[in-house]
This record gives C-alpha cells, sequence and structure tokens, in this order.
C-alpha cells in the first residue's frame, strides 16, 4: 500500500472529529481578540451541533475507512449523536456557571471539543491503535477539565487524581493491545475473528483492556477515583463526564465484545461478578453522602453496574447456541446510556446553578425546602432521579426495564433480582435528595435561600433533558425501533 | 375492542386532566381549588357509575375490553377492562377520593393546591392499576400510584411523616421490583405481557410451568402483593405510614391501596399459579390468621387511636387474604365483599379520627373521654363506623366476615379433608377481639365523664363534616341490607377465576369430595 492521500469518503468518516477539531482550534485562534462569553459559547455549540450534524454525513458513507482503522455504521452514528448532544448541552450549560466563577471561556470549550473528538474516534475506532488515540485524546482533555478551578484545591485534587489513576489505566489498555497483538497478529478488530479463544494470552490481553475501559466507565473495583474527581471537577465537567466519555468507552467495550470470539463464557462471568460488585459498591456508597455532587458520583457507578448486567447478558447470550438473541441486549445497552445520558447532563446542571457561586451550596441541608423556593427547579431534579431510579413514564424506567429483560432473557434471574435489590438500595438515597426539596423546611440561614438564576441557556438545557427523559418514558419505541434495526448492529457480528 | 370501552381510558385519565386544570389556578385562591378538586371528584365518581349496569362483555371474558398496541418492542399493549371484582374496586376508590377531598376541606393549610393535584394523580395511579390487563400496564400504574402518596405522606403528614413515606416507598417497591422479574419471566416465555393471552397459554398448554418455577413466580408476585395488603409479618409501613399520613391520605391508604393487594392476588396469583396457590394456601391462611390475631391484639393495647384503627386493618385484610385463599366461591366472595366493606367503614372511622385530630391535635385516647357529652351527633355516627366495623349484622362488615369463615370452614387446606373448620375457628376469634377493641376504644373515648378540661366546648360535627359522615353511613347500611346487588355482580369474577384455575389443571389436583362441604356449585354462591 502506498502511502497517498485518504480517499474522500475516508475524510467524510471522521468529518465530525475534524468539525470538534477544528472549532476547538477556531476557538483558542479567537480568544485572545475576544472577550465576549456569549460568542465564544455560540461558536462552541455551534462547533459542536455541527459536528453532531456531520455525523449523518459520516453515515452516509457507511463501511471501513482509513486502511480499516474507523469504521463508520449507524453504531457509530448514535455514539457520534449522543457524545455531541452531551457536548452541545455541556456547552449551553457550562456558559453560566464559567461566568460565575469567572473562569476563561474559550479553553474551556475548546477542550470540551477536543474531548469529544475522542470519543467520537473511539466510538468508531475498530482497530485497537486507534482505540487508543480516541481514549487518550478524550482523557488528556478530560484532565485538564478536571482541573479547571485551579485555584480551588478540590479541583486540583480531582484532575491529579484523575491524571495519575488515568495514566496508569491506560498503560493497562495499552499492554493489553501489546498482548492481543501478540497473538492475534492484528490489532484490527474484524481480523480477530479466527483468532483462538482459549488462548490464555489472548485471554489476559483482553482483561487488561476491560481494566483500562473499566477505568474510564468507573467499574469496581476500578471505580475509587469516581466520587473525588467528580466531587471537584467543575460541576458541568462532572456533567460531560457521567456522560459522554462513559457512554464512548462502552461503544469501545460493545464493539470489542461483539467481534472478538473470545467473548465467551469466561468473559460472561468476569461481566456478572463486575456488574454484582459495581452495582454494589456505587449504592451502598452513596447510601451515606450528604453532597448531593458525591451521590450523584456514586449512583453513576451505580448505573455502569446496571449496564454491565446487559453486558453479561449479552455475553451470555453469545456464548449460548443462538447468538441472535443478544442484539436487544445490545439495543438495552444503548438506549440506557442515552437515557442515562439525558438524565444525568439534567441533574448536574441543576446542581450546577443551585451551587451558586464556589460551588458552596451542594449538601442536602442546601437542598432543603428547595420545592418552595424554586420549583421548577425541584420539579426538574426529581425528575431526573426519579428517572435514575427507575419509575415509570420515565426514560430511566424503559432504560432499566429492557436491562431486566435482557438478563431475564438470558436465563440471569439471580442477576435481575440482585439487579432489583440494588434498584431498592438506589430508591433510598434518590428519595432521600427528594425528601429534602419537597419534605423539608429549608435552613434558617440566609445562605441557602440567595435567590437562584435560571438563565436562559440552563433553562434550554433542562428542558431538553426533561422532554427528553418523558418523551422516551412514554414512547420508546421510535428509538428502540432504530436501535433494533440490523443497519445499526451491522457492524457488530 | 367492545363499544364504549374507551370509558375505562376516560375514568383512568380524567383526574389527571383534573389535576392539570388544577396547576393552572393560581395557588393562593384556596376557596377555588377546592371546588374544582371536588367537581373532578365527584364527576369522576359519577362516571365511575356507568360500570354497574350490564356491560358489553369482550372476548375475553372482561367487559368494555380495550386493546390497542402502545410498544411495539417488546409488545406492550394499552389493554383495559373491567369485570365484578375490579369495577366495585373502581367505584370505591371514585367514592372516597372526593369523599376525602372534602375532609381536607379545612384541615390542609398549606400548599393546598398541591395536596389537590397529588390526590387526583393517586387516584390516576390507583384506578388505573385496576383496570389494566396487561401485566406490564398493571406494573406502570402500581408503580406509579407510590410516588402521589409518598408525597402525601410525606409533606401533609404529622410529625414522623418523611420517615412514614420513604419507608412506604421502599417496603413496596421492594415487593413490585420482584413481581418486575417475573412479569418478565412470563414476558419471556410467553412472548406478551397481556394476562389474558399468558392464561390463554397455560391452558392450551403452550406454556408448562414446572413445579419450582411456579412456586418462585407465584413468590415474585404474592410477595408484591402481601407487602401491600400488608399480610404479617410484612405489615410494619403501615402503622407508620397510616398514623402519619393526612386523614385523607388514611382513608385513601385503607379504602383503597390495601385493597390493590388483594386485588392482585385474585387476579393475577391463583389464576396464573393455581398449583403453587394451592401449596401456598396453608401457610398463607396461618399468616393472615397470625395477622388476624396479631392485628387485633395490638389493637387492643394502642393508646393511639390512628394507630388503633391502622392495626385493625391489619386483622381486617387477614379476614379477606384468608377468604382469597379458601379457594372456596363463598369464602372468595366474602373477600371481595369484605375488601368494599373494608374501605367503606375504616374510611368512615379514619374520617372520624381525623376530626378528632382536627379539633384536638391528639390521637392518645388518654386525651379524650366524655366526648358523647359536647359532641353527640359525631359520636353517633363514630358508634355506626365502630359497629360496622366489628361486624354487626345488618351493616357490611357482617357479610364479608361472615361469608369468609363460611367459605373457610367448608374449604380444605393443603388437600386435607375438612380442616378449614380448624382455620376459621381461629380466624373467628379476630371477629371477637374486634369487638373488644373497638368497643372498649369507643367507651374510653366517648363514654363516662370529661376528664379533660378542653374537651368541654368541642364542636360538634359541622354540615360538611355530617354530610360526609351521613354519606359514609349510607352506604355502609345499603352494603349491609342490600349486599346481594353486589355479591350477584361479583359471583361471576369469582367463577372466572376458579374457572381460570380449574382449566389450568388444579381439577388434577383435585379437591378430595369427602363430607358434604366439598362440592359447592357456583350459582349457590350468588345468592348467599
Amino acid at each position: 500500500m502506498n502511502p497517498q492521500f485518504p480517499p474522500v469518503a475516508d475524510l467524510y468518516r471522521v468529518l465530525p472529529e475534524l468539525i470538534w477539531c477544528g472549532f476547538g482550534i477556531l476557538l483558542m485562534l479567537f480568544q485572545p481578540f475576544t472577550k465576549s462569553r456569549g460568542f465564544l459559547a455560540s461558536v462552541g455549540f455551534f462547533g459542536a451541533a455541527a459536528g453532531t450534524a456531520a455525523s449523518y454525513l459520516a453515515y452516509q458513507h457507511t463501511g471501513a475507512g482509513f486502511f480499516e482503522l474507523i469504521r463508520s455504521d449507524a453504531f457509530s452514528l448514535f455514539f457520534h449523536l449522543l457524545v455531541g448532544l452531551v457536548a452541545a448541552l455541556v456547552i449551553l450549560a457550562g456558559d453560566s456557571y464559567l461566568s460565575r466563577e469567572r473562569l476563561d471561556a474559550a479553553e474551556f470549550y475548546a477542550l470540551l471539543l477536543f474531548a469529544t473528538a475522542g470519543m467520537g474516534v473511539l466510538a468508531s475506532a475498530q482497530e485497537l491503535l486507534t482505540a487508543f488515540i480516541g481514549l487518550e485524546m478524550s482523557s488528556i482533555a478530560s484532565y485538564v477539565l478536571a482541573g479547571y478551578r485551579r485555584d480551588t484545591l478540590k479541583s486540583s485534587e480531582s484532575a491529579l487524581k484523575y491524571f495519575l489513576l488515568g495514566s496508569f489505566a491506560t498503560a493497562f489498555f495499552l499492554y493489553g493491545i501489546a498482548l492481543v497483538y501478540g497473538t492475534t497478529g492484528t490489532t484490527v478488530l474484524d481480523s480477530m475473528g479466527n483468532a483462538d479463544p482459549n488462548s490464555v494470552l489472548l485471554k489476559l490481553g483482553l482483561a487488561l483492556i476491560l481494566i483500562g475501559l473499566g477505568f474510564k466507565v468507573a467499574v469496581a473495583p476500578f471505580q475509587i477515583w469516581t466520587p473525588d474527581v467528580y466531587e471537584g471537577a467543575p460541576t458541568p465537567v462532572t456533567a460531560l463526564f457521567a456522560a459522554g466519555p462513559k457512554a464512548a468507552a462502552f461503544a469501545l467495550l460493545l464493539r470489542i465484545f461483539a467481534t472478538v470470539p473470545a467473548a465467551t463464557q469466561f468473559w460472561f462471568w468476569a461481566f456478572w461478578i463486575l456488574a454484582v460488585l459495581t452495582m454494589f459498591a456505587g449504592n451502598l456508597g452513596a447510601l451515606v453522602q450528604t453532597n448531593v455532587k458525591r451521590l450523584l458520583a456514586y449512583s453513576s457507578i451505580a448505573h455502569a453496574g446496571y449496564i454491565l448486567v446487559a453486558f453479561a447478558a449479552v455475553t451470555g447470550m453469545a456464548a449460548s447456541d443462538s447468538p441472535a438473541g443478544a442484539v436487544p441486549a445490545y439495543a438495552a445497552v444503548l438506549f440506557y446510556l442515552l437515557s442515562y445520558a439525558l438524565v444525568k447532563v439534567g441533574a448536574f446542571t441543576v446542581v450546577s446553578q443551585l451551587g451558586g457561586k464556589d460551588e458552596k451550596y451542594v449538601t442536602l441541608e442546601d437542598y432543603a425546602g428547595l420545592s418552595q423556593r424554586h420549583p421548577v427547579a425541584a420539579a426538574a431534579l426529581s425528575l431526573f432521579l426519579l428517572s435514575l431510579l427507575g419509575l415509570p413514564v420515565t426514560a430511566g424506567f424503559f432504560g432499566k426495564f429492557y436491562i431486566f429483560k435482557a438478563a431475564v432473557n438470558s436465563h440471569l434471574i439471580w442477576l435481575a433480582v440482585l439487579m432489583a435489590v440494588n434498584s431498592i438500595i438506589g430508591a433510598y438515597y434518590y428519595l432521600k435528595v427528594i425528601v429534602a426539596m419537597y419534605m423539608r423546611e429549608p435552613a434558617e440561614d440566609s445562605a441557602s435561600t440567595a435567590p437562584i438564576a435560571f438563565p436562559a441557556t440552563v433553562s434550554f438545557v433542562l428542558v431538553v433533558c426533561a422532554a427528553g427523559t418523558v418523551y422516551f418514558g412514554l414512547l420508546p419505541n421510535q428509538a428502540l425501533r432504530l436501535l433494533l434495526e440490523k443497519t445499526l448492529l451491522g457492524g457488530l457480528k | 375492542m367492545t363499544p364504549g370501552a374507551h370509558l375505562l381510558t376516560v375514568l383512568t385519565f380524567f383526574p389527571a386532566l383534573g389535576a392539570l386544570a388544577l396547576m393552572i389556578l393560581r395557588g393562593d385562591d384556596h376557596a377555588w381549588i377546592r371546588r374544582m378538586a371536588l367537581v373532578v371528584g365527584t364527576f369522576e365518581f359519577l362516571l365511575s357509575l356507568l360500570l354497574i349496569p350490564g356491560l358489553p362483555l369482550g372476548s375475553s371474558g372482561y367487559r368494555l375490553e380495550l386493546n390497542i398496541p402502545w410498544i411495539s418492542q417488546p409488545a406492550i399493549h394499552y389493554h383495559m377492562g373491567v369485570d365484578g371484582l375490579s369495577g366495585f374496586l373502581v367505584i370505591l376508590t371514585t367514592f372516597l377520593t372526593p369523599i376525602s377531598i372534602l375532609a381536607s376541606w379545612n384541615s390542609v393549610h398549606h400548599r393546598v393546591k398541591e395536596f389537590f393535584v397529588m390526590l387526583l394523580m393517586l387516584e390516576v395511579g390507583v384506578v388505573g392499576v385496576f383496570l389494566s390487563l396487561d401485566l406490564f400496564l398493571f406494573f406502570l400504574f402500581w408503580e406509579v400510584m407510590l410516588i402521589p402518596m409518598a408525597f402525601l405522606i410525606g409533606i401533609w403528614g404529622h410529625e414522623r411523616r418523611v420517615y412514614a413515606a420513604v419507608k412506604f416507598v421502599l417496603y413496596t417497591m421492594a415487593g413490585s421490583i420482584l413481581m418486575l422479574v417475573g412479569i418478565l419471566w412470563l414476558y419471556n416465555a410467553t412472548g406478551s405481557f397481556d394476562l389474558v393471552e399468558i392464561q390463554r397459554a397455560l391452558q392450551t398448554g403452550a406454556l408448562v410451568l414446572s413445579p419450582n418455577t411456579e412456586i418462585l413466580l407465584f413468590l415474585a408476585f404474592f410477595l408484591a402483593f402481601a407487602i401491600k395488603v400488608p399480610l404479617f409479618p410484612l405489615h410494619t409501613w403501615l402503622p407508620d405510614a397510616h398514623v402519619e399520613a393526612p386523614t385523607a391520605g388514611s382513608v385513601i391508604l385503607a379504602g383503597v391501596l390495601l385493597k390493590m393487594g388483594t386485588y392482585g392476588m385474585m387476579r393475577f396469583c391463583l389464576p396464573l399459579f393455581p398449583h403453587a396457590s394451592r401449596q401456598a394456601a396453608p401457610y398463607v391462611a396461618v399468616l393472615a390468621i397470625i395477622g388476624i390475631i396479631y392485628g387485633a391484639l395490638v389493637a387492643l393495647v394502642q393508646p393511639n387511636l390512628k394507630k388503633l384503627v391502622a392495626y385493625s386493618s391489619v386483622s381486617h385484610l387477614g379476614f379477606v387474604v384468608l377468604g382469597i385463599f379458601s379457594f372456596n366461591p363463598i369464602g372468595m366472595q366474602g373477600a371481595i365483599f369484605q375488601m368494599l366493606a373494608h374501605g367503606i367503614s375504616t374510611g368512615a372511622l379514619f374520617l372520624l379520627v381525623g376530626m378528632l385530630y382536627d379539633r384536638r391535635h391528639t390521637f392518645e385516647i388518654s386525651q379524650y373521654g366524655g366526648l358523647a357529652t359536647p359532641m353527640p351527633r359525631l359520636s353517633a355516627f363514630f358508634l355506626f363506623a365502630v359497629l360496622s366495623s366489628l361486624g354487626l349484622p345488618m351493616l357490611n362488615g357482617f357479610i364479608g366476615e361472615y361469608l369468609i369463615l363460611l367459605g373457610t370452614y367448608t374449604s380444605h387446606f393443603g388437600l386435607t379433608p375438612n380442616n378449614g373448620w380448624k382455620y376459621a375457628a381461629w380466624a373467628a376469634t379476630g371477629v371477637i377481639l374486634s369487638a373488644c377493641y373497638l368497643l372498649w376504644s369507643y367507651q374510653r373515648v366517648f363514654y363516662g365523664e370529661v376528664t379533660v378540661e378542653k374537651n368541654k366546648t368541642l364542636p360538634d360535627a359541622s354540615e360538611r363534616e355530617r354530610f360526609i359522615l351521613a354519606t359514609m353511613c349510607a352506604v355502609i347500611l345499603w352494603m349491609g341490607i342490600g349486599s346481594v346487588f353486589i355479591t350477584k355482580r361479583t359471583a361471576e369474577a369469582t367463577d372466572t377465576v376458579r374457572k381460570q384455575m380449574e382449566r389450568a389443571g388444579w381439577a388434577e389436583t383435585a379437591v378430595p369430595t369427602i363430607g358434604n362441604g366439598a362440592v359447592i356449585t357456583s350459582e349457590r354462591s350468588s345468592h348467599p
């Protein structure tokens, strides 16, 4: 193969990433010349939206590109739309936060777009080193974002912790790639079809990859960093962390474990155990939290556990005699990630607005009596919490329901029961927040009764998240049919 | 779909529309909010009365059947229907809701709008539960109803309201989420959430449950319902929730929400898992009897009047469960009747206790005494409700308990012939105990000298209260005298349940026909 300029179709396949990166660079160029936050936010939002829209163009050119390094298909389209949507929402929600905290806007949006581009690469990569580059792109931008409030100790701690542990995990990931390459002679996922599934080295390599990605999605026992990082990071960034990178890393996991034949009984048990550990670690940890940000951080660990239940169902099915039965389980994962992203972005946006200057008001006491001070904020947050809890007429309910269904489908009754137990534990701490908002009187000191402003951008984000949550809670049909269509999983086996 | 079936849709969602309308009203305009809520509630009640006359029968044995696809994957249908069992429970719900609205007229002062919105949303959930014939839809309403109830307890309740609200939600969710696993299992095996379809699959042998699976599935459903009823030893949420809830909440909770549990047992547990139900019957019956006696004994020693009524619910609902698991047309008829009767008479008791609380802000029996002197009318109404609750003939409580005991007596638990009398004998002690705790508490509250100075000047029942209580008492009396009106309509439902059990293979392990009580034709059950 002679080195040559890639064909135009290939460029289309990475168009979203190109746009995201391009707008990121543009923002950095603009920074010396303008102080207008509104302008920078508009550019950032426009960039995020344009990149997201461009993923449709990428979808027009389905197939592998750049010598099989990436693949554009419905699967990657879904994740591009998801991370693009999250980025656009976080940029909108971030505007008011940044001006409140007097932080530079341009770099923030630029980093956010770079991170999003990395996630995009991660979602469409079908070659492990490309995936690694995507992972690094999103991670390094994330490290900086976590420490964006650099004059606060917590934020710096968050960044350092994330960076040290994150690079450690990336090393695992890289080592795993090396081992997989050593056994299969290739790093292209599609070419691993005839690898020996019983090879110990391959299993070890995949296990290391799993650890590396498990860190990203906060799977127990690699979840220890999550609460501290989530708490210290600026809240809009936390929203991004909870929704974006998690979805992208799960996308890669799905791709790997759907195409590499070693997705057998061995992995089934690995996911089974990880799911149980993660669910309990998240939910039990959340029980004792009084800081809402930390509480939501633990809850996001728990939700990673729920998604792993679907993974166990996927691998359980793939290992059985009817691999086609795994399709609904894939769809369950995707639907869950979608509903979860909407809810988490919404919830963290409310938390961000309620936090006030320097994120002072993030404890449960500060939320007491919120329903009287700001009924709309309380109602919105309640809706998101109820969706996390999995109550009907919210998207979270169907998300959980489909995972339940996938688990029962794969005869994982006990896993389903354990998930049920965890849902109850989860109900307790979500209710705790709702109880504080609706059933407790506000504290006497004037600090927490300070007026809360909801600028138009933030309101828009909340409306989108809430509308999405209710829409997918009432009519999950449309989205699910799309997810179940063969084309979506065509890239997978 | 049968003609006019959208009546069920209207019945379910009309209160939601009403709630929406309430939300538009100004928050401080309390008078209009109350009136509006009352109008919505009353209209809903009148609508529900349309369920009484003979309605067109759908293809699967339910009336006003309505079946519209909602979600294609998995196949979830908006499948509604009504029969003698659910019809009366819906009417009970729609009757108690305007009563609760009236009862809260002056006792709710803060966040009035939200209060009535929650009350109406609760009605949506409960009516939906009773009318759903799709397991998924049923589960959905079952869960949706939790939130308004939790808010009613948690915001407008008494001192320990938050604790009670959270406990209520967690208990119910714990049961219901296991039920969800069971529902999914059934879906997985049959490819449908439709109750009718699943029953058909069981009857035609398209779905065969192994004994162990059947028991596990039975338990998954039964646990959810038993918590709701509540069956001993799962009852511990109930006293808290009842005592802390505002009066309207208690009325709905005791009147309707507990019946969702017993309704679920009759609608789902028995027809879907007949073998497991039979196997479990002796144990369930023993738990029910423990509940009857335990609830009564605790009520006997309660210093708190509201808790006393709450524990009497545990006792009375024990009768209902016993009646259901006697698998006997008479016992099951009694169970349905007792569900309705308990809803009215305990509802009345809670209303009365709430009226006392409005005046004195305490539930302690020791704070009262001799109230018959300052408030003769209220004490007369109270006596009427007490007599109905303890099962005085001519009033509604008697019929249900009598039928249940009769049914139990002639039943065969665990296939042991003619052992029903033992169960009936133990259960009958509950009747005696209920007379003890109710009359004794009545005596302590209303008779004797007025011991507390404040009580001497308490106002008697106001016009509004008299209207509420008179309505309740009229219904109590009517149910006591004209019980045939109800039983002849519910007979069809008990027959259906029994037939469903038989068709699903119950006949194989048929009741040994020893003794004279074994064969009871269903015709006799319609005219007890």
